[in-house]
């Protein structure tokens, strides 16, 4: 494909010599720039508590304490707010998903009378970042209206106001758009309630935009911090994140390093695995949305 | 006309398609419409958990306007997302550029610069606490041992916004990078034979072609550069708690203080009020960019 720059030229030897050195320039300067704060992090959390205050510092950790990462696990109760994490991101992922789903296919398919007005106001929304509204949406959480629960210290105060996502019920609706009605009339004809055809028909179609909706929303889960910071006070509730920005000033440097570390592997080993499907899945959600 | 058999089943329709609404509608009602109409309520009040709310008049806003640091955040909100605007549109800008001219380890750049997209953020923002440290941190480790001046970063009142915004775009960059390749691996080849046949530069290229043929995104991604940034709150929390000298203090910040550490959840309110009025007019055009965009 031509780009910016005519192929021909690349084939010059002065063309080629521009091209390999920006090139190496670039390699360089990227790789500088995100790989060694990695490396940093890494044998940061391997090097002995001395030895990661030093200063000039080390660049290579002239003892290796690899068991630092054990002791941290154990020391710093990490499985228990690993644990956390898991269930406040897996229970906001799934009830989303049983919420907008649901929403979706009736705001496309069923079409109910008001239809494009609920639709409207739930986009409005959008208009109003979450953040934003921290303050009304805590004071609803710890005196939730009519049922009159206080949702403090429970998941479902990460969860239910997480499920409130216009984004993805919009971009759910704009893929079951797409769907031919034809294919529903003929189980509509076969006896299929409404149900039965979103469970049959449209989920298993729909599979590459759930995928899409679903690391959309984990990510974002896993990226928030200031929400699960207020409506979990209790330090046994809270996930890893927040729970390391709680103890960063009272822990030893190597161990917090050690447990930044940990807190950050699960979520970069699934990127590395399914990168090409996050990278294919973050430039169409953004673009269509 | 409709029959009433008709209009039975129709009204049947009706009820089974809100069936499946209902449980949006209801998280909808009370976790996203209801705290919006609600914060406009409490900028009015004094909040109290024990006695109940009582109105109290533009009280809050005064409460703010004389607070001395109600100027302080919005300034720093704002040279935030200015420079927020240039390194963390200006980067990502030229870095999508190259990447796309490149025909060699395209996959390795678009993955090192998303890999810090997938740290949680007080992961980053601890990380860089640490990197800024003016004795033996990696940063002035680096930059002083290639010769340039090292800083005090985060502990100088003068740099430590900057120095956030470069930990932020550092973090941040990879979305923006990957969007803007998305964009320009959709603009017609041709576009820039004609314009070299004009006898265009690569400066002018991409001002003629690569720019105009790419706007849509370029303005979607500012506007959303601008919406997050106005809302910065993890990295000033976490790196320096707003100081030096309350250099990083920016309106989330303030808002959090107002209501958690204060407990004056009126104020807060209030603050959040103009906060949501601002943004409302940067979503309300990036709503219009990408409709006018789809048709």
């Amino acid at each position: 494909m031509r780009t910016l720059v005519r192929p021909a030229v690349l084939k010059t030897p002065r063309g080629r010599l521009v091209y390999w050195s920006l090139f190496s320039v670039a390699i360089v300067l990227f790789t500088v720039a995100f790989i060694i704060p990695l490396y940093w992090m890494v044998t940061g959390g391997m090097k002995s508590s001395a030895e990661v205050a030093r200063n000039p510092p080390t660049y290579i950790p002239e003892e290796w304490h690899p068991s630092n990462y054990s002791d941290t696990w154990d020391r710093l109760e990490l499985a228990q707010y690993f644990g956390n994490t898991v269930v406040l991101i897996g229970g906001a992922w799934l009830l989303g998903l049983a919420i907008q789903l649901p929403a979706a296919y009736a705001l496309s398919k069923l079409r109910p009378r008001f239809g494009n007005i609920v639709l409207g106001l739930m986009l409005v929304t959008l208009m109003v970042p979450a953040t934003a509204l921290l303050i009304p949406t805590y004071l609803t959480v710890t005196d939730v209206p009519i049922l009159g629960l206080n949702l403090i210290n429970n998941p479902a105060a990460v969860w239910l106001p997480a499920a409130a996502n216009a984004f993805n019920i919009y971009v759910l609706k704009n893929f079951f758009d797409q769907i031919p009605d034809e294919l529903l009339d003929a189980a509509r004809i076969d006896g299929a309630g409404a149900f039965t055809t979103m469970w049959r028909i449209i989920l298993p179609l729909s599979r590459p935009i759930i995928a899409v909706v679903s690391i959309l929303s984990i990510t974002a889960l896993w990226r928030d911090f200031l929400w699960p910071m207020v409506v979990l006070p209790d330090p046994a509730k809270q996930p890893i994140t927040v729970y390391l920005q709680r103890i960063a000033d009272t822990t030893s440097l190597n161990m917090l390093i050690a447990g930044m570390v940990l807190a950050s592997i699960p979520l970069v080993v699934v990127f590395l695995i399914f990168q090409r499907h996050i990278l294919a899945g973050l430039t169409a959600g953004s673009l269509k949305g | 006309m409709i029959t009433p058999t008709g209009r039975r089943r129709r009204l049947g329709e009706h009820v089974t398609a809100y069936g499946f609404l209902c449980a949006a509608l209801v998280v909808f009602a009370v976790f996203a419409w209801y705290p919006a109409i609600r914060n406009v309520v409490l900028s009015f009040q004094e909040v109290n958990f024990v006695r109940g709310s009582s109105w109290v008049g533009l009280e809050n806003f005064s409460y703010i306007l004389d607070d001395p640091l109600f100027a302080k955040a919005w300034r720093n909100s704002a040279l935030f997302t200015l420079y927020a605007l240039l390194l963390g549109f200006g980067v990502p800008f030229v870095t999508a550029l190259l990447i796309n001219e490149f025909r060699h380890a395209r996959a390795y750049f678009r993955v090192l610069v998303y890999l810090p997209v997938m740290l949680p953020p007080v992961v980053v923002a601890l990380m860089w606490r640490w990197f800024y440290q003016p004795e033996g941190g990696l940063i002035n480790e680096v930059i002083g041992g290639v010769g340039l001046p090292t800083s005090e970063w985060t502990n100088s009142s003068s740099t430590a916004l900057i120095s956030l915004v470069i930990a932020s775009t550092w973090a941040n960059m990879g979305t923006a990078t990957l969007i803007y390749l998305a964009a320009l691996q959709t603009i017609p080849g041709e576009l820039y034979e004609a314009a070299e046949l004009e006898g265009a530069g690569i400066l002018r290229r991409i001002w003629h072609v690569t720019i105009p043929q790419t706007r849509f995104v370029i303005l979607m991604l500012l506007l959303l550069q601008v919406i997050a940034t106005m809302q910065v709150f993890t990295e000033p929390f976490v790196m320096t708690g707003g100081g030096p000298e309350d250099s990083t203090v920016t309106v989330m910040l303030l808002i959090y203080r107002y209501a958690f550490v204060y407990n004056n959840f009126g104020a807060a309110s209030a603050m959040s009020l103009l906060l949501l009025l601002v943004l409302a007019v940067f979503s309300a055009a990036y709503l219009r960019v990408t409709r006018s965009q789809q048709t």
